[in-house]
């Protein structure tokens, strides 16, 4: 850390990392890499990067549903299951109604999942941990029970998707068509538009917010039905990617995309957080993940060093932008 | 009066489960004995779990990590006991008991001491300790003493007392009992459990008062991971076997934990109404079992009952606080 040489550009890099600690972030990645070209040399070539940038995507997408709500102090754990259900619901109705229908059917109940949240969260005031655990708790059961009247028409997984999810041209996958927009449109949102400044209004001071005039139950079900929606599109892009639908597809990428929101710099209080971080601590996760598959280390020891390197760098994340 | 009042959410969660008990009989008219036994052994993970998610709840915090604790505890008292001695069993058990409690208080240490946020910290230890778990077995194994397994099999016969008189008591709600109150009562009288609750009520008011706010948060997540290991010396006694993979106990402990009366924000309600939304929770999935529904929609129907429950409670709230503005 720099705070070790107490001399004056010491203290001047902290300051310039604390104001833009997406920097340091990038820092990290750059290194991460570095690291793992050392370790086995010649690792990093255009087909690594063009998959590093495959499977960090879907994880950015579904830790921008953590951002956007973790900005209003709420988090939404439902994400893994309605990404899930959405992609297990495309590609068994491909085969029943065609695939444009089948890309409707299956974000629907992604956005009703995402409205039921928004209104037990504003509507009910229920705390958002335990509405968005309780909906995808209802999701998993109801997808249970569909699964056992699509089972006799199989799955399909239609070719858009497919081209979404695993082509690259070059060192640039397909789904970089899909997902350049959509980073541009949550950072255009978070920082130009009115609906993005009540996200952090509302997670600075919701008393506040509200004596100002704000309906904070709209902004909330505006809020949850577009994390929904966009959990659902993840799924699709999951689809695309992995291309063997389950019922547990997604829902082992629901903690590391918690994990990469907090990693890049979103408060879980509110208030605080930008999607760039995100999507950089994606990323993070996605080369850490391939560097611990790389080293062979066990299952067990994995997860652990998983574990250990997340909780490290929120700490370290914590003191670079507290005290500088 | 004041005992009905102020235990009123208790009493309230009481009623519903002598409610769901006439209707399990009404649905199954054998139901007795041996059916109260198999929910009492089946309830007993569960409610140790959902203690160590009340009392960090209490606190303030929130536990992400409790199903993973109960999978380290439970391989861990697996894998020692395996062809250990009866003698050692015993030692072997108090080792777990107390790894239980260094494990939380770890978890604990470590929210004090990053200053990250409850959530993010147990996220993280989430994966450590299923990696510590994976680490001691990587697949179900191991094996599990004699006496342990016996512990909450059958009803309790005391020696002396004719057995017609004790018969309706399962072991394992006795073993419940006697497991939370040996740790609950003397906390609760104590100058720490007050500290519990005064950090959780408020952690700055507590803080400016004069509380050792940091310890206090120490011993709630301490005492959280010895009841998560009491609840994987369970799980190991139950099947005989450890479990590197947690169940789905972190789920079911957040909603018995609400369901219980307990305010998610600390500082209020007790380890009864949680233990008692645990019974309530797994006897709904066996009037349903009866009812033959499809697991799977009971599954839904346990989350409705969850979501609903949180939303009234919400509403409720409101009304109050707003009445109170008024």
């Amino acid at each position: 850390m720099t705070d070790v040489a107490a001399v004056g550009g010491a203290t001047r890099v902290k300051r310039f990392l604390g104001e833009y600690p997406v920097v340091s972030l990038l820092l990290l990645l750059a290194a991460l890499v570095v690291v793992l070209e050392f370790m086995r040399p010649g690792i990093v070539n255009e087909r690594w990067i063009a998959n590093t940038i495959k499977f960090a995507i879907p994880l950015a997408m579904l830790a921008s549903c953590q951002t956007l709500t973790m900005l209003t102090g709420g988090i939404d754990l439902s994400v893994g299951t309605i990404a899930t259900i959405s992609s297990f619901v495309m590609a068994t109705q491909v085969p029943i109604s065609g695939p444009t229908a089948a890309v409707f059917i299956a974000i629907a109940p992604a956005v009703v999942l995402g409205l039921v949240n928004g209104f037990g969260v504003g509507v009910c005031r229920v705390h958002p941990l335990i509405m968005t655990l309780g909906t995808g708790l209802i999701g998993i059961g109801c997808l249970q029970v569909y699964q056992r009247f699509v089972i006799a028409t199989g799955s399909e997984i239609p070719g858009f998707l497919a081209w979404l999810g695993t082509g690259r041209y070059g060192t640039l996958p397909h789904s970089l068509l899909l997902f350049v927009p959509f980073a541009a449109a949550v950072i255009f949102m978070l920082r130009r538009t009115g609906f993005g400044r009540l996200l952090y209004a509302l997670g600075e001071n919701e008393n506040a917010s509200r004596l100002a005039g704000v309906r904070e139950w709209q902004v909330y079900l505006a809020l949850y039905a577009l994390s929904g929606l966009i959990a659902g599109l993840s799924g699709l892009l999951y689809l695309g990617l992995i291309k063997a639908p389950s019922l547990s597809l997604v829902e082992p990428r629901l903690l590391p995309a918690v994990a990469a929101a907090v990693i890049g710099g979103t408060s879980i209080f509110g208030g605080r957080g930008t999607y760039s971080g995100t999507i950089v601590g994606a990323f993070i996760l996605t080369v850490l993940t391939t560097m611990l598959t790389v080293m062979q280390i066990p299952e067990g020891t994995r997860r652990l060093l998983f574990g250990a390197i997340i909780l490290a760098v929120a700490a370290a994340y914590l003191r670079l932008t507290e005290d500088g | 009066m004041g005992i009905f009042r102020k235990e009123s959410w208790n009493f309230g969660l009481l009623a519903i489960l002598a409610l769901l008990f006439l209707l399990t009989k009404f649905v199954q008219p054998n139901y007795g004995m041996r059916g109260i036994e198999g929910l009492a052994q089946a309830a007993l993970p569960f409610a140790f779990a959902a203690a160590a998610q009340a009392i960090v709840v209490i606190a303030g915090g929130i536990d992400l990590s409790i199903g993973s604790m109960m999978a380290v505890t439970s391989v861990a008292a697996a894998v020692l006991m395996e062809g250990s001695t009866e003698v050692a069993a015993i030692w072997i058990t108090l080792f777990v008991l107390v790894l239980g409690a260094a494990m939380g208080a770890l978890n604990g240490l470590l929210i004090v001491v990053t200053r990250v946020p409850d959530i993010v910290v147990t996220l993280a230890m989430l994966f450590v300790w299923e990696g510590v778990a994976l680490m001691i077995l990587k697949a179900p194994g191991g094996g599990a003493s004699e006496w342990l397994m016996g512990l909450p099999i059958g009803s309790v016969d005391l020696p002396g007392i004719p057995e017609g008189a004790t018969a309706f008591l399962p072991k394992s709600l006795l073993l419940l009992v006697v497991c939370v109150a040996i740790v609950w009562v003397p906390l609760r009288q104590s100058r720490i459990g007050l500290q519990i609750y005064a950090t959780g009520s408020s952690e700055e008011a507590a803080y400016r008062t004069g509380v050792p706010v940091r310890r206090s948060k120490v011993a709630a997540y301490a005492v959280a991971g010895l009841f998560a290991a009491m609840g994987g010396l369970v799980l190991t006694a139950s099947t005989g076997i450890g479990a590197p993979i947690p169940g789905p106990y972190l789920l079911a402990s957040v909603a018995a934990v609400v369901l219980g009366g307990v305010v998610l924000g600390g500082g209020r309600g007790g380890l009864v109404g949680p233990i008692i939304a645990v019974f309530i929770l797994r006897l709904v999935r066996t009037i349903l079992t009866f009812l033959s529904v499809d697991p799977n929609v009971t599954t839904i129907i346990e989350g409705t009952i969850m979501v609903a429950v949180v939303m009234v409670g919400g509403v409720l709230a409101l009304r109050a606080r707003r009445r109170k503005a008024a």
